[in-house]
C-alpha cells in the first residue's frame, strides 16, 4: 500500500484532525474512530477517512436506479438498494392526475422493471418518495444493470468523472453510475459490455489501492486484444 | 430470536431528569439513598397445598414462590441426587406489559439465573433427596409467580424462592414390595435439607450512577442492570449482566461494593422473617 | 460422571490436560465473508468450538410492528446445530438458547450504532456448528466480525472469552471437559477500544478477588482477540494490494 495510506477498522484511534463522512466517524469524546472499515488517507499532512463499506442511505436529490418490486393502489414499491423501500406514485409517473378507471398501472410499469428516478423526499420518519419527472428519468428500457457496493461508486466515477469517462471511451459503452450502487450500461456489443463489467468489478475490489486507473486501462486493453474488439 | 424491546413503558424525559438530579445529591424519589433496598416483607406458608411457599413484597413488587415436591427419576449423570427445577411465570395481571403466553426471554432468564445461583452454591442438599439411587428421587419444583411488577424481579424472586425452600417440608412416603412408591401428602418426614442460603442483589446503571434495587421507572430509564448472587459467606455465587449497555472495570468494582452491602440487608430481612416463623 | 474431586485437570507441571498453560487460549481461527447471501458473515474457531455468524440488514422487517421510531432493532438468534454436541441436540430452541440469544444481543447493543437506521432491523444469526466450550463467547466474536463485514457502523469491535475456576485455579478459555468439572465459569465479552465490558456472567462460586483476577485475565485475552479481528477484516483488502 502506498505511503500515507492505510486501512483502519472500527474502534481504532484516528488522528484528531481526521475528516470524512460524519456518520462514519464515531466521536468518543476526545478521540475518533471509524464506524466501518475504510482507508485513512494522508495528504499534505491532512487525514481523510474514506469508508470502504456502508449501505446506501437515501438523500433528497439523489438520482438512483430502482427496481419495481410491488404495486399498491396508487403507487409502486421500489427497491433502491437501501434499508428503506421507496415509493413512486402513478401520478408522478404520468405527470398528471391518475385515474384508476382509465389508466392501467400494469401497462406503465411492471414488477421487475428498472427505473431511473430522483429522491424527492426522505426523512427518518417516512420512507423515500421518488420522482421520474426530469431529464433522462423514467423506465430503463435497454442495457444492463450491474450492482456494486454503494461505497465504491465515487471511485468508479473517479475525480471529475475521469475513471468512468475512460471506461466509456475505451469500451464505447454509455455508463451511468447511480449513487445507490447500481450501474446502467448501454454497450455497442456483448464483448464491450463484458469488458466494462470486468473493469467495474476490478475497481470495486481494489478501490483502496493506488494506480488503479492505469491498471484498469491495462485490463481493458488486454481484454480488447483477447476478444478482438 | 432475541429482539431489542420495542414495547417499553415510556418514562417522561422530565421524570428521568428529575431522577438523575436527585441521584446527584445521593437521593431518590422514594426517599432512599442509592444503596438501600426498598422495604422488604416476607410471609411464608401462604399456600397450604404447597410443600413450601412465600410471598415477598419488595416495595410494590410482589412475588409468590411455591415449592412442590414430587417423586421422579434422577438425571442419568447424577443418579445419587434429587432434582431442583426453577420456573418463572410473568402473569399478565402483574403488569400492563406482560402478555399471556409461554415465558418470554425475560422470564426464562430470571428462572435460569435463580436456578443457577441456587444450584451452584448447593443451596438444596440434593443428595438427601434420593429414595432409591438411580431410580427414584425427590424432584423439587420452585415456581415463581410475579404478581405485581414494580421493578427488580430478580431480588424479590430469589428472596421468595429461598424463603419457600427454607420452610419447605419433605413429604413422607410408603414403599410397597412391588417397588411402587406412594407419597403421603399429609405426612412430612421433616424439613427439606438446605445447606446454603443465597440472595441476589440487582443494581441499575443510570448514566454515571449505580443504584441498588431499582423500581420499574428506574429500570426503564436505566442503561443496564447487574444481578449478583451472594451467599451467606459473602462469596459471589453467580452473576448476570442484563440490559443494553456495557460497564467499565471501575463500575464493576462499584457494583460489587454496593451489592455486598445490600446483600446484608436482604439476609437480615430473610433471617428475621424465618425466625419469626419459628 | 465422576465426582469433581476424583479427577484431576492439571498435569504435574501445572499445565492443563491439553497442554495449555492456565493463561493460554486455544488456537483461534477467524474468517470473514464466508457466506454469499448474507450481508456479512464470519466463521470463528476456538480449538474445536466452531461458530458461524451471519448478518442481514439493516432492512425493513416483514413484521412492521416490531420497529422502533428512532433506531434499528437488533435481532439475535443463538442456535446450536443438532450435530454440534456428543448427543444429538433437538433443533427446537431450548431455554438456554433463548437466554444466550438475549445475553449476546445485549453484548452487541452497546457497540452497534443503531440510531443511524430508524425503523429497520439488523438480524444476527449465530449457529454453533461444534460445541466444545465457550460457544457464547465464540459466537459473540463471530457476530462482531460478521457485523463489521456487513459494514454496519460500530462504536468498536467486541470479542469474548470464558475464564474458569478449576480446582481452585483460574484458567483462561475453558473447553468442555474443563467446564464440566469447573467450580465456576465466567464468560466475558468486551470492547477493549472503548473500555466496556458488554457481556458478563458468572455460573458458580468465586470470591470477589477471584472474580476481579479472572476478569483481568479475560480482558487481556479479549484485547488480543479484537486485534486479531481487525487483522482479519483488513486482510480482505490487503490481498489485492499492489
Amino acid at each position: 500500500m502506498a505511503k500515507g495510506r492505510r486501512i483502519v477498522a472500527p474502534g481504532e484511534q484516528l488522528p484528531p484532525d481526521t475528516t470524512g463522512p460524519e456518520e462514519y466517524l464515531v466521536d468518543h469524546g476526545g478521540w475518533k474512530s471509524p464506524a466501518t472499515l475504510g482507508i485513512l488517507d494522508e495528504r499534505d499532512g491532512k487525514h481523510v477517512f474514506i469508508p470502504l463499506q456502508g449501505v446506501y442511505m437515501p438523500r433528497k436529490g439523489d438520482i438512483v436506479i430502482g427496481l419495481i418490486t410491488g404495486q399498491g393502489i396508487v403507487n409502486w414499491f421500489v427497491d433502491i438498494n437501501s434499508p428503506y423501500q421507496a415509493i413512486l406514485t402513478v401520478q408522478d409517473f404520468l405527470g398528471r392526475p391518475f385515474n384508476p378507471m382509465t389508466d392501467d398501472m400494469s401497462k406503465l410499469l411492471r414488477v421487475g422493471d428498472y427505473v431511473k428516478a430522483q429522491i424527492q423526499a426522505f426523512d427518518r420518519t417516512r420512507n423515500p418518495t421518488l420522482t421520474v419527472q426530469g431529464e433522462g428519468l423514467g423506465r430503463i428500457v435497454e442495457g444492463k444493470i450491474v450492482e456494486v457496493l454503494p461505497s465504491r461508486i465515487p471511485r468508479i466515477i473517479g475525480k471529475k468523472h475521469s475513471m468512468i469517462n475512460m471506461i466509456s471511451e475505451e469500451t464505447g459503452c454509455e455508463i451511468y453510475a447511480a449513487v445507490n450502487g447500481r450501474i446502467h450500461l448501454k454497450c455497442p456489443n456483448e464483448d464491450s459490455e463484458a469488458i466494462a463489467i470486468l473493469a467495474i468489478k476490478k475497481i470495486e475490489r481494489e478501490t483502496h489501492t493506488v494506480g488503479l486507473t492505469e491498471r484498469v486501462k491495462k485490463l481493458i486493453e488486454e481484454e480488447k486484444k483477447v476478444r478482438g474488439v | 430470536m432475541s429482539m431489542t424491546p420495542f414495547r417499553v413503558p415510556v418514562v417522561p424525559t422530565l421524570k428521568k431528569e428529575a431522577f438523575i438530579s436527585l441521584y446527584r445529591k445521593g437521593m431518590r424519589i422514594d426517599d432512599r439513598d442509592l444503596f438501600t433496598p426498598r422495604k422488604i416483607e416476607i410471609e411464608t406458608g401462604v399456600i397450604e397445598k404447597a410443600e413450601g411457599s412465600a410471598l415477598v413484597k419488595l416495595g410494590n413488587t410482589k412475588v409468590l414462590a411455591g415449592v412442590k415436591i414430587e417423586v421422579g427419576t434422577p438425571f442419568k449423570d447424577t443418579p445419587n441426587q434429587g432434582v431442583l427445577t426453577v420456573h418463572a411465570e410473568f402473569v399478565p395481571l402483574a403488569s400492563p406489559v406482560f402478555e399471556p403466553g409461554p415465558p418470554d426471554e425475560n422470564a426464562i432468564e430470571l428462572a435460569r439465573v435463580i436456578d443457577r445461583s441456587l444450584r451452584e452454591v448447593g443451596a438444596v442438599d440434593l443428595e438427601s433427596l434420593v429414595i432409591r439411587e438411580g431410580e427414584k428421587v425427590w424432584i423439587v419444583w420452585v415456581d415463581l409467580y410475579v404478581i405485581d411488577h414494580d421493578g427488580n424481579l430478580f431480588d424479590a424472586s430469589m428472596l421468595a424462592a429461598m424463603a419457600a425452600l427454607r420452610t419447605a417440608k419433605l413429604p413422607d412416603y410408603e414403599e410397597y414390595e412391588t417397588g411402587e412408591i406412594e407419597v403421603l401428602k399429609d405426612k412430612s418426614q421433616g424439613p427439606l435439607k438446605i445447606n446454603h442460603t443465597v440472595v441476589t442483589v440487582t443494581t441499575a446503571k443510570v448514566g454515571d450512577y449505580i443504584i441498588v434495587d431499582p423500581t420499574l421507572d428506574e429500570e426503564t430509564i436505566a442503561d443496564s442492570r447487574m444481578v449478583v448472587a451472594i451467599d451467606e459467606q459473602g462469596r459471589i455465587a453467580g452473576l448476570q449482566k442484563t440490559g443494553e449497555a456495557g460497564y467499565t472495570r471501575e463500575e464493576i468494582q462499584k457494583v460489587f461494593n454496593i451489592s455486598q452491602g445490600a446483600a446484608k440487608v436482604y439476609f437480615k430481612s430473610l433471617e428475621e422473617a424465618l425466625a419469626r416463623k419459628g | 460422571m465422576a465426582r469433581k474431586d476424583d479427577v484431576t485437570l492439571f498435569r504435574e507441571d501445572g499445565t492443563r490436560l491439553d497442554g495449555r498453560r492456565p493463561d493460554e487460549m486455544r488456537p483461534i481461527k477467524m474468517e470473514v465473508g464466508v457466506l454469499d447471501n448474507a450481508d456479512g458473515s464470519a466463521l470463528v474457531e476456538f480449538g474445536r468450538t466452531k461458530v458461524l455468524a451471519a448478518v442481514y440488514g439493516p432492512r425493513e422487517p416483514v413484521q412492521k410492528y416490531i420497529v422502533i421510531p428512532d433506531k434499528a432493532v437488533l435481532r439475535v438468534r443463538y442456535h446450536m446445530a443438532p450435530f454440534s454436541t456428543s448427543e444429538r441436540k433437538s433443533p427446537a430452541p431450548s431455554r438456554r438458547e433463548v437466554e444466550l440469544s438475549k445475553v449476546i444481543r445485549e453484548a452487541l447493543e452497546p457497540v452497534v450504532l443503531t440510531d443511524q437506521f430508524p425503523r429497520t432491523a439488523i438480524d444476527i444469526f449465530i449457529e454453533v456448528l461444534q460445541a466444545d466450550g465457550g460457544t457464547r463467547t465464540t459466537g459473540l466474536t463471530a457476530a462482531s466480525l460478521a457485523l463489521a463485514d456487513a459494514g454496519i457502523p460500530m462504536r468498536a469491535l467486541v470479542g469474548g472469552v470464558a475464564v474458569g475456576k478449576i480446582q481452585g485455579r483460574l484458567v483462561l478459555d475453558i473447553d468442555e471437559v474443563e467446564d464440566n468439572y469447573a467450580e465456576a465459569d465466567m464468560p466475558v465479552g468486551a470492547a477493549p477500544d472503548i473500555g466496556l465490558i458488554t457481556l458478563f456472567q458468572i455460573n458458580g462460586v468465586m470470591t470477589r478477588e477471584e472474580v476481579m483476577k479472572g476478569l483481568d485475565m479475560a480482558l487481556e485475552a479479549i484485547n488480543r482477540i479484537v486485534e486479531m479481528e481487525k487483522e482479519v477484516l483488513k486482510s480482505k483488502y490487503m490481498k489485492v494490494e499492489v
